[in-house]
């Protein structure tokens, strides 16, 4: 019997139409706008100029205070402006664009197929590798890994738990990465292991993706046996880190706390992989997968592709603005941010560019809250959505508070269920946003 | 039966006294003191409750007069100048007059002029929209158009016009309590004077991106080119970040602003319709 979490999760269909095609490399294009705010916290500082000429994997922006990555080139050629365009939100932020000529590769990097199993450096080297080549948190909300492998002092991490769950619907770049390099996700894997200093890791599959299971627990099996691959059950939010962490070990996490508070750390498969490129391979994260789906399309795509790559020429590669499409969105149905303007960049952590259709995307006319509690069952985190719904309309931020709403993970599981179509998700985000924004104004005890 | 009567009222009378006593000694023990003028000066106040005095009611902000030694910087924008004065009567202090305000919406790009690049199907809520992206036009600084600020208003003073798109303020009934302002998370709306006669010039939007990109956005936007600030005689306007600001307590309603800028960024409000441009700068210069 399948593993997973306690409390809540909804079960949407999971439409991943896109899981026979193969990850295929993605044209370099012409010009690349790459951003300078990939990753949570504090943007980067560009330490290239206009004119610079810079090669592929090439360090352009440096990480500006504690919570922040490293930018590298994911093209070669010439720096033609530094200047301030929109982001898929249209708001502006720094990007450096580059001209592309060419495909020259920093020399450092190791292209070669052969996979590298020996790990050589020490745990510190490790994080300052990671550091250096600006990983992040390949979930979705693109934490810088190297901090997330250092615990707090005082803390002391026991397991390391990898995301492979890839509950969303629709996405499918992380079922491909384990299907086609599954020893590399293993080593980096044992990579972070060896950093965190940790015996046993766990990788979490949801149960929709046999073949992943199946090709991971062979390897691990062989080679890796302090490294245990979990089949779940199917359920949305799995990947979320504090679902994960019970579903897989059956540890809460506390109120406001961290997974390291229970002493584990949760990492997606996808950021195994670049942490194994950056340690062994010396390959800075300037790629990664995208999946292109969408109903209406007529060919589903898995494309290896780099930072900076504007979703009109990923549109372009797949034939065009289909017919029927009505809405762009940048990750997964339930989770990702709709894409406002199309001349927009990827990022590091952009995982897929969904169409959908009419049908799929429009909201329909609210109803009356007839208490019938569904949101309260399939809320993950056992939160109570209608209540918090009516409080942050109210404005009582001090029941909100008591009722946590700090608590909320924003994956929309109330919204989806409700029968009467009650923005829930909209108004818990926007007073959660000033919840938190008072708790961390207040001196600290 | 007489007995039991008489005994059922002394009874009652007995243990009717005693309770009086003890609320009597009760109320007396823990009596609580309070200036009567506060109740007065109440009573004075429109009793609208909103809040735009900065106090928490009118009950709160009567209380903070009576306390307060002089009325420097409090203000019932409600009630307005007869109603501080007849305060200030009450209390024997004196008050300045206070320019009366109105709420003014900084954004004049409808649906013509300023062409949407998305399609918003979310909550109507401006505070939800912005904190999902910059907008449904390219301008970042532009009206939501959700119409929180409609919700906002306790004196049913600021509409939307589905026509345009944008809220309208209706000076007449606005009592410029400042809600509006609070609830726009875009920063629009300002309290401005009402100017002599209600007549008032303002630049009507707030959008501090480069000329070009302002334009190219939204074709009636403040561009920051200066051509104002160069015609104006008072020093009235400033420029920062590509944005024309005017202070309304320099300016003088020359309207020559008005007339110079290229996109129609400058409105005023309340002034006789204008006899063609020319003739009019020209009576002003003599």
């Amino acid at each position: 019997m399948s593993k997973t979490f306690s409390i809540g999760g909804i079960h949407p269909k999971d439409n991943k139409i896109s899981v026979k095609a193969a990850i295929e490399n993605f044209p370099v294009m012409e010009t690349a706008y790459i951003s300078m705010s990939q990753h949570l916290g504090a943007p980067a500082e560009p330490v290239v100029a206009k004119g610079d000429k810079v090669k592929t994997g090439q360090l352009i922006a440096k990480a500006n205070g504690f919570i922040s990555a490293n930018i590298h080139s994911s093209v070669s050629g010439t720096v033609s402006a530094i200047e301030l365009m929109p982001d898929l939100a249209g708001n502006l932020v720094q990007h450096v664009v580059v001209k592309v000529e060419g495909d020259e590769w920093d020399e450092k990097i190791d292209r070669s197929p052969e996979i590298v199993r020996e790990i050589k450096l020490s745990p510190s080297e490790i994080i300052a590798k990671i550091a250096d080549c600006g990983i992040v948190g390949l979930g979705g909300a693109a934490f810088p890994t190297h901090i997330k492998l250092s615990p707090p002092p005082g803390k002391k991490a026991e397991f390391l738990v990898m995301n492979g769950a890839e509950c969303e619907p629709y996405l499918t770049s992380d079922y491909r990465i384990m299907l086609e390099n599954p020893e590399e996700i293993l080593i980096g894997t044992r990579i972070m292991m060896t950093a965190l200093g940790v015996k046993k890791a766990y990788v979490g599959i949801e149960d929709n993706k046999p073949k992943a299971i199946k090709a991971m627990k062979e390897l691990c099996s062989k080679s890796y046996r302090d490294i245990k691959i979990v089949s779940l059950q199917k359920k949305y939010p799995q990947g979320g880190e504090k679902q994960l962490i019970d579903a897989i070990l059956g540890r809460q996490v506390p109120s406001m706390g961290l997974p390291i508070d229970t002493g584990v750390v949760v990492q997606n498969v996808g950021t195994a992989l670049a942490v194994y490129e950056a340690v062994q391979k010396n390959k800075p994260l300037f790629e990664g997968v995208v999946t292109v789906t969408g109903k209406c399309m007529t060919e589903q795509r898995n494309f290896r592709m780099r930072v900076g790559t504007t979703f009109e020429s990923m549109l372009f590669a797949v034939g065009g603005f289909p017919k029927d499409a009505e809405k762009l969105v940048s990750g997964g149905p339930m989770m990702g941010k709709a894409v406002a303007r199309i001349e927009a960049a990827s990022v590091k952590s952009t995982s897929a560019l969904l169409l959908l259709t009419e049908e799929e995307t429009k909201r329909k006319p609210e109803g009356n809250c007839i208490r019938c509690a569904k949101c309260v069952d399939a809320c993950p985190m056992g939160l109570e959505p209608f209540l918090l719904n009516r409080l942050s309309r109210a404005g009582r931020i001090d029941d909100l508070e008591a009722n946590l709403v700090q608590d909320c993970i924003e994956c929309g599981s109330c919204l989806y269920v409700c029968p009467a179509n009650i923005p829930l998700l909209d108004t818990i985000r926007l007073s959660k946003a000033s919840v938190l924004k008072i708790m961390r104004s207040r001196p600290k005890k | 039966m007489t007995t039991t009567i008489i005994f059922t009222i002394a009874s009652l009378s007995l243990l009717g006294l005693v309770l009086a006593l003890i609320l009597y000694f009760t109320a007396q023990k823990f009596k609580v003191v309070e200036d009567p003028r506060i109740d007065d000066v109440e009573t004075i106040l429109p009793g609208a409750n909103c809040g735009g005095c900065g106090f928490a009611g009118c009950r709160a902000f009567a209380e903070g007069c009576v306390k307060a030694d002089s009325l420097d910087g409090l203000f019932c924008p409600v009630g307005g100048n007869d109603t501080m004065k007849k305060v200030a009567g009450y209390l024997g202090v004196t008050v300045a007059d206070k320019a009366p305000q109105v709420a003014v919406v900084r954004c004049n790009g409808n649906c013509d002029s300023r062409p949407k690049s998305s399609n918003y199907d979310g909550y109507t809520s401006c505070a939800v929209m912005a904190n999902l992206y910059s907008g449904d036009t390219d301008c970042r600084y532009g009206c939501l158009g959700q119409g929180d600020c409609e919700i906002s208003c306790d004196f049913d003073a600021i509409k939307m016009n589905p026509r345009t798109g944008l809220p309208e303020v209706d000076e007449e009934k606005c009592t410029a309590c400042g809600a509006c302002v609070k609830a726009c998370p875009k920063f629009i709306i300002e309290l401005r004077n009402k100017g002599p006669k209600g007549k008032r010039i303002f630049v009507s939007c707030i959008n501090k991106d480069k000329g070009g990109v302002a334009k190219k956005a939204c074709a009636v936007a403040c561009i920051g080119c200066t051509k104002c600030q160069k015609v104006c005689a008072y020093d009235a306007i400033t420029i920062s970040s590509n944005l024309a600001y005017i202070d309304y307590n320099k300016c003088k309603l020359c309207r020559k602003c008005v007339v110079e800028c290229p996109t129609n960024a400058i409105w005023e409000v309340n002034f006789p319709v204008r006899v063609p441009k020319r003739e009019t700068a020209d009576v002003e210069q003599q």
